[in-house]
């Protein structure tokens, strides 16, 4: 056994799988608000990535003010995208949303490669010391950036939905939206700002991995892989997404390790979490932390 | 009947400046459904007034039209207007109502079960941005002391209690017009008699104007000082809680307590007969 690959694998599958459960995380934001399945959660990585690297190399932005703009142009895009796409979808079929989800995503798609190209770009340097060594091990500057920003996003997310109003509003809007109507709120405005918020978070993580990997149409692949992070944990669980997204990261990063020392298949990381969410999806179809309704009458 | 209202020349909710007005509303539901059918009623600024009736009379449909949450059941008013302290609301949107100093408690206490009673509390002040919230709570706690020790999920709450919440949780919006659906519903007998003293010291002590639908006649006019009854979508007797209470059809079909004999199939003929003149 090569532990120190292990280790250093469980590692980065620690750090990608808070990453997964940021964007886990803003999908089930948009599911819980406005019960939307979102195709297009992928896509929005690689808008918020292709804006930020836009903003660094076309006005040779400082790092910071570029990722700040990037946040602002997503809040607005995450807003007119609801109010102009998705509101008048309200009250339509289910499987209507997700057709027009997937139509979104495969415009998106389109739309950067026709901006952007088809080929990878990288990010300008950010930092000047590509990686650090933790306790023996090598981590990427960048990396332990991400897991910061990753622990900062999740923090918000805590104190957003306890302590702020309109974090309450939007849990008694997933609730029961006339409830949260006859108590004086718009629910026009708690799906926007779901909307708003998670485009934001997802281009967040957009930007780190485009960091890591350089931006690309593959960024979109997040969004396919946020799927077995949220079924794990729950489709209406935002804690269950977190847990999910860490959960699919380490089981990507042990797959890879057996894969590479012993079971020598090649590309088994890819494809093990879907593994895992289909044996999942046998076994507890409302995931980990699926609702639980409580009645009492 | 004697108490017909159109001949009566001076009512008593006339003779008081009116919070809210309802004039001659009609409600469809789905576009075809009609629920309402020419509804008018006046609610005296500071005043409990009742709003009696069998099942499916539209009581509820009534609040619902007056608070707006209506659209959010397909339901439209199509004739008519609603005024609150002189503005029009009838078609705006809930929250621009509640805004307005309008809050509804619903029917089924509808408390968001997956939150604390505390944090309910909170949605409650929703449309306030003062910092007076906090002290509000407290003001609540004082009102309802038994919801300050429970620190779980609402949902766990008993029933009075659920009711004591979502009566909590309406006081937060400082609201100037309460409207109650059923708050009976579903409580022992010793709970109704509490949540009833409590409408009517909200009522005494806040100065709340409550619009109260009940089931249970006898104690909406125990505590409202007016009361209307609607059947089929209209109002068809309306007076003051002593003139209805001694109206010998109110008593017949809300109040009850004639005895035994009224339990006869002969009689009951005769009552299906009479309730349908009313």
């Amino acid at each position: 056994m090569q532990w120190d690959l292990l280790l250093q694998l469980t590692l980065n599958g620690l750090i990608v799988g808070t990453l997964y459960g940021v964007v886990a995380m803003s999908f089930v934001l948009i599911y819980k608000a406005s019960q939307v399945v979102n195709f297009a959660q992928g896509e929005f990585l690689l808008i918020g990535a292709w804006a930020c690297w836009w903003l660094l190399t076309e006005f040779q932005l400082p790092f910071v003010w570029g990722f700040l703009l990037t946040l602002v142009f997503m809040t607005v895009f995450g807003v007119l995208l609801q109010v102009i796409v998705l509101r008048p979808m309200i009250g339509e079929p289910v499987i209507s949303v997700i057709m027009v989800t997937i139509g979104l995503s495969i415009f998106f798609q389109a739309l950067m490669k026709w901006m952007f190209g088809v080929f990878a770009q990288p990010f300008p340097p950010i930092f000047e010391t590509q990686a650090v060594r933790i306790a023996g091990l090598e981590v990427q500057s960048v990396y332990l950036l991400s897991l910061v920003i990753s622990l900062a996003i999740m923090a918000a997310f805590a104190w957003f939905f306890t302590a702020s109003k309109y974090g309450l509003a939007m849990r008694a809007t997933a609730f029961d939206q006339q409830v949260a109507q006859s108590l004086g709120i718009s629910v026009r405005m708690v799906f926007a700002m779901a909307w708003a918020i998670s485009a934001v978070v997802s281009a967040v993580a957009g930007v780190v991995v485009g960091v890591v990997n350089g931006v690309s149409s593959g960024l979109s692949f997040y969004g396919i892989k946020v799927f077995p992070a949220v079924i794990l944990g729950g489709l209406d669980s935002v804690l269950g997404a977190v847990l999910g997204g860490i959960i699919i990261g380490l089981l990507e990063n042990i797959a890879h390790f057996f894969d590479s020392t012993i079971l020598h298949w090649g590309n088994m990381f890819q494809i093990a979490p879907f593994y895992v969410l289909i044996v999942i999806l046998m076994i507890k179809p409302y995931g980990l932390f699926g609702t639980k309704n409580i009645e009492r009458v | 009947m004697d108490g017909t209202v159109a001949t009566a020349p001076k009512r008593w909710v006339d003779t008081l400046p009116a919070l809210l007005e309802v004039n001659n509303i009609e409600v469809v539901y789905n576009d075809v459904i009609l629920v309402l059918r020419g509804l008018s009623l006046k609610v005296p600024e500071g005043k409990i007034v009742a709003l009696l009736g069998a099942n499916g009379a539209g009581k509820s449909t009534t609040l619902k039209a007056i608070s707006g949450l209506l659209k959010t059941e397909e339901g439209e008013i199509t004739r008519g207007e609603i005024r609150f302290a002189g503005e029009r609301i009838d078609g705006l949107d809930p929250d621009r109502i509640v805004r307005k100093g309008i809050f509804q408690v619903m029917e089924g206490r509808r408390i968001v079960a997956d939150m604390t009673p505390h944090e309910n509390l909170r949605l409650g002040a929703f449309t306030r941005s003062d910092s007076e919230v906090k002290a509000d709570i407290e003001r609540v706690y004082a009102y309802f002391p038994r919801l300050k020790e429970r620190t779980g999920l609402a949902g766990y709450l008993s029933g009075g209690e659920q009711q004591m919440l979502a009566i909590g949780r309406a006081l937060m919006a400082r609201p100037k017009l309460i409207l109650m659906d059923e708050p009976s519903m579903g409580l022992s007998p010793l709970l109704v008699k509490e949540v009833f003293g409590i409408i009517r010291r909200l009522n005494e002590e806040l100065g709340i104007t409550i619009l109260l639908v009940e089931q249970n006649a006898r104690m909406a006019l125990s505590v409202a000082s007016y009361g209307y009854v609607m059947e089929q979508g209209k109002i068809v007797l309306d007076g003051t809680a002593e003139e209805l209470s001694a109206n010998e059809d109110v008593k017949e079909f809300y109040l009850g307590g004639h005895g035994t004999e009224r339990k006869r199939f002969k009689n009951l003929k005769s009552y299906k007969r009479r309730k349908r003149w009313l």
